[in-house]
């Protein structure tokens, strides 16, 4: 038996769900992982990235000194170093002062606008919001993004729009107090396991009935009342026609929507074409099935909606979102505990990240950058002259990449995030990528895209450093330094504050804003100060249990549901809907709907898991293929395909399986060997600037073992 | 209003544990009635947050007018019971589960059963010619080893597996009597079975039959810094 030196409390850096779990350390070696059972998140529950996915933090592949690429980059012609040859090892100060040096070279000829920065969802929330304070205050750039525009931007805009705030309504746990719950475009089970274990309590043990629409088979359909199995990129027309039959039946709590929604009238007008009839004709869903889920969830007591990237990764994300919020509205589904719209975030901190302001169009708080009054606000906070902030909206993720060039974006600056295999259509990202004139990364490998980079800045992993992270319910957790940062890395804080003082001086703004932390707390603080849901927040408040936003004093116990009395735009607004065909349907050439989602086993681009145990428990690209697509082609489980759209293609195994519907092929993103987005389709929804990842048209034919990158890579797996 | 009215509208039981009297709520048992009063029943298969099944036996109490001993974690408190947590009757029981358990498993690791053992006075030798579970350490997955030679079968593994935390029914018992062991279905391996991996089985397993690797190499005398340049073949090499 090991004894443990000590046991460290902190929260899982993988998904929203923001799981507390303990780490056990002998000799700074974690070696388990457990979580307390009274934790109010996750009740002891971890699921195996939590319980094992910690090791990364080991890797003999970490970088843990800074880097500098021996072969000097230019632009147009950028090449990727995997290899270590290819970098010198420098110190902090050689590193530090380079970066400064080449941000400020590109600022200085070329200005605000072509500076551009990625935050990161896997960081603190002070790392967050500390990046964008150098990039506004110092380069006055709002080309300040994250992950959040590849995942719930159409969720945050349609939420914004309809009731003014983006956040889940409900706790997570919650679940267990709702009667009919909706569950679609989310495989909740393997992408929030923790929430899916509650979804199945409700079921289970509370009695709740299920609803999912998704066009997998995902494994939450197993303890489904109704599965209702859309065509990728027809979700508008299927709550569209729920709609249709609540309208029409008049299912719908008046009283709710006389006094709490505007624009009904029209809406129920507008219903009128969206016939269940219709539905099925575009959707393939029996119209039946959709007539029984509306009156289930219409007539239920309490009912709520969960969803996650099914629905916002679209062309029409933000009409996806508006039909989902539609039947909120409608049916008074929303304020109460056990109802709500809930839209689960991806990432540990990704609803943090953008709290913090880590995005193109708001500062921290949701302020926007194009209102003096905010610009204001943030001028005092950070010690800028009156006027001094950029009042332009940025650019975001993608427009970021596809603005580099001459007159355009020049400097990247990217914290943890892996462009390089999460943007859609990499072939083009790989173009853009190659275009800039400089790219410092900040990470803890050199992933795909710190391969490009100029420089590498060895940070911290979230076991050697302290902060917050915020989950997907809006709670607050700590995460606590366990050991020391690895080599010469250092906590993402330092780094960032190391920077920006030089960058002050270079550019002749010292002293302006403040870059002098003692701890992590004071960042939340100073931030706090400002951002009124923040402001309660105090680290030995949240020593323990993590409190969930807004928490606007020091005395507030936080707030568990949103929207009790009334919503933070005063009325629920109806939006109008067109049903819009996907950007690209199948034809005879690229017969098939690809879409594209994560595994229970990996993370995002890989960056973590690919480095860590889990990778030898699913270490294959696989394409889920339905039993008659794959007898048509000619396919068997494990035979190995070379998948083709017109953007690319990849050669993988195929996978025959009954989670993949009738001309729907599955291929999640993880794997750099096959990577799914150089299939996928870089057109954006109009609104809310969120690519295309769940639908587009593919081919899949037989191909040989050897055009496979790594043919031993194979396990057993009984898993759904 | 007194006490005696107090406890009618709340719905209160009246026992008396060891010599003292005590109120709980409908439906208490009589392990938690004990803990209110700060009287430890020492246990094995219980655990606060999973469903109590009673198998291991250890929280037996003298229940008065009862023709057995009670299981404490599942028997529930009634009016009027006179509890007797630690007698003779209660002791001898106790201890023998003890030796039966000891003279069959490998239960080194569980510290606990290990200070019970000392507590209730236990003979090791009591059992001494009887048969030992020998069974080598099953290495089927890169996560954690299972060593049913410390298997004490409180089923812990087996509920959160299944409906106290996971619903993934990857592990049951098999096998009958003595035989009876923890396995997948038609003894699959477990990356075959339904298991996800969640861990939560080696969390709860409180004799540590089963381990997690990394914690099972630092004891083999590893280093982390070689833990973590094996590969898996490597690590699966070394297994004594």
């Amino acid at each position: 038996m090991i004894e443990a030196d000590r046991v460290v409390s902190t929260v899982c850096p993988y998904c929203g769900v923001g799981c507390g779990m303990d780490l056990h350390l002998k000799d700074d070696f974690i070696f388990k992982v457990t979580s307390d059972h009274n934790n109010i998140v996750n009740q002891g529950n971890l699921c195996v990235k939590g319980r094992y996915g910690y090791d990364m933090i080991y890797s003999k592949k970490r970088v843990t000194e800074p880097l500098i690429r021996k072969t000097p980059q230019r632009p147009g012609e950028r090449t990727q170093a995997f290899d270590r040859e290819e970098w010198r090892q420098v110190s902090w100060d050689e590193a530090l002062d380079y970066t400064a040096d080449r941000l400020v070279e590109s600022y200085e000829r070329d200005g605000s606008d072509a500076m551009a920065v990625y935050c990161c969802a896997k960081a603190t929330n002070e790392d967050n919001y500390l990046l964008q304070k150098l990039f506004r205050a110092l380069f006055r750039t709002n080309n300040v993004d994250h992950c959040t525009r590849l995942c719930h931007a159409a969720s945050v805009i349609a939420l914004q729009m309809a009731i003014g705030s983006a956040a889940m309504s409900n706790t997570a746990a919650e679940v267990i107090t709702t009667d009919v719950f909706i569950v679609t475009g989310s495989n909740t089970a393997e992408t929030h396991p923790i929430i899916g274990l509650q979804m199945k309590e409700a079921v289970e043990k509370y009695g709740a009935k299920l609803i999912v629409v998704d066009p997998r088979r995902v494994e939450l359909a197993n303890w489904a009342t109704l599965w209702l199995p859309q065509m990728p990129g027809t979700d508008v027309v299927v709550f569209a026609a729920m709609a249709h039959v609540i309208v029409e039946e008049k299912l719908y709590n008046l009283e709710f929507i006389d006094q709490r929604t505007e624009g009904f009238e029209d809406f129920a007008k507008s219903m009128v074409k969206f016939t269940p009839e219709f539905a099925e004709s575009v959707s393939g869903v029996d119209r039946n099935l959709i007539i029984e889920a509306a009156r289930m969830y219409a007539n239920a007591e309490r009912a709520a909606i969960y969803w996650a990237l099914g629905i916002s990764e679209s062309t029409h994300g933000v009409d996806n979102a508006f039909s989902l919020i539609h039947l909120a509205l409608l049916t008074g589904h929303i304020g109460r505990e056990g109802t709500g719209l809930n839209p689960l975030r991806g990432q540990n901190n990704v609803q943090g990240a953008s709290d913090m302001g880590c995005m193109p169009w708001h500062y921290p708080g949701y302020m926007e950058v194009d209102d003096p009054a905010s610009a204001e606000i943030w001028e005092k906070a950070w010690n800028v002259e009156p006027g001094g902030l950029n009042q332009e909206k940025g650019l975001t993720t993608t427009e970021i990449l596809s603005n580099v060039g001459e007159g355009g974006v020049r400097a990247l600056y990217i914290m943890g995030e892996n462009p390089m295999m999460a943007e859609p259509n990499l072939n083009v990202t790989r173009h853009h990528m190659e275009n800039l004139e400089f790219l410092a990364v900040h990470d803890l490998f050199i992933n795909e895209s710190g391969a490009y980079a100029d420089v590498v800045l060895p940070g911290a992993s979230w076991a050697e450093k302290d902060g917050t992270f915020t989950n997907t319910d809006r709670r607050v957790q700590r995460i606590r330094k366990a050991l020391e940062p690895r080599g010469q890395s250092l906590p993402d804080i330092e780094i960032i504050s190391e920077l920006a003082k030089r960058i002050e001086d270079r550019i002749g703004r010292s002293g302006s804003a403040y870059w002098d932390y003692g701890d992590a707390e004071e960042v939340l603080i100073e931030m706090g100060e400002v951002v009124p849901a923040y402001r309660g927040i105090r680290y030995q408040r949240i020593d323990e249990v993590g409190l969930q936003t807004p928490v606007p004093d020091e005395n507030h116990p936080g707030t568990p549901f949103l929207f009790e009395g009334t919503f933070p735009r005063g009325r629920g607004k109806f939006h109008l809907l067109e049903y819009v065909p996907s950007a690209e349907t199948p034809d005879h050439e690229y017969p098939f709907i690809l879409t594209t989602g994560r595994l229970l086993e990996h993370w995002h681009g890989g960056t973590m898991t690919r480095n860590s145990q889990l990778d030898e428990l699913y270490p294959e690209a696989l394409v889920e293929i339905n039993r008659v697509d794959a007898a048509r082609t000619g396919v068997k489980s494990g035979d190995v395909v070379r998948v083709s759209s017109r953007r690319g293609s990849i050669v993988l195994r195929a996978i025959v399986t009954e989670k993949a519907n009738l001309g729907v092929v599955f291929i999640s993103w993880h794997f750099h060997e096959a990577a799914a987005n150089l299939l996928t389709l870089d057109e954006l929804d109009p609104v809310a600037k969120i690519p295309e990842y769940k639908a587009c048209a593919v081919s899949v034919e037989l191909a040989s073992e050897d055009e496979l990158a790594n043919p031993e890579a194979r396990t057993r797996r009984g898993r759904w | 209003m007194n006490i005696q009215q107090e406890k009618i509208l709340n719905g209160g039981i009246t026992l008396t544990i060891d010599d003292q009297e005590v109120t709980v709520p409908p439906g208490t048992t009589i392990l938690s009635a004990a803990g209110a009063l700060g009287t430890v029943i020492p246990t094995i298969c219980y655990h606060d947050h999973l469903t109590a099944y009673g198998i291991c036996r250890l929280c037996v109490v003298e229940v008065e007018q009862a023709r057995v001993l009670q299981p404490a974690c599942v028997a529930e408190a009634r009016e009027g019971m006179t509890v007797h947590t630690r007698n003779t009757r209660v002791e001898r029981s106790r201890r023998t589960i003890l030796e039966m358990l000891d003279s069959a498993v490998n239960l080194e690791e569980a510290p606990e059963i290990q200070a019970q053992l000392d507590d209730y006075g236990a003979n090791r030798e009591r059992f001494e010619n009887g048969e030992r579970r020998s069974l080598p350490i099953i290495d089927d997955n890169p996560m954690f080893l299972r060593d049913y030679s410390q298997c004490v079968l409180c089923w812990r593994c087996v509920q959160v597996c299944a409906d106290d935390a996971q619903y993934t029914y990857a592990i049951n018992f098999s096998g009958r009597g003595f035989e009876t062991s923890i396995d997948t279905f038609f003894e699959q391996s477990l990356p075959e079975s339904t298991c996800v991996f969640c861990g939560q089985c080696v969390d709860v397993c409180p004799t540590g039959a089963l381990k997690p690797k990394r914690e099972w190499l630092l004891e083999q005398g590893q280093t982390p810094d070689e833990i973590m340049q094996m590969t898996r073949m490597e690590r699966r090499r070394r297994k004594t």
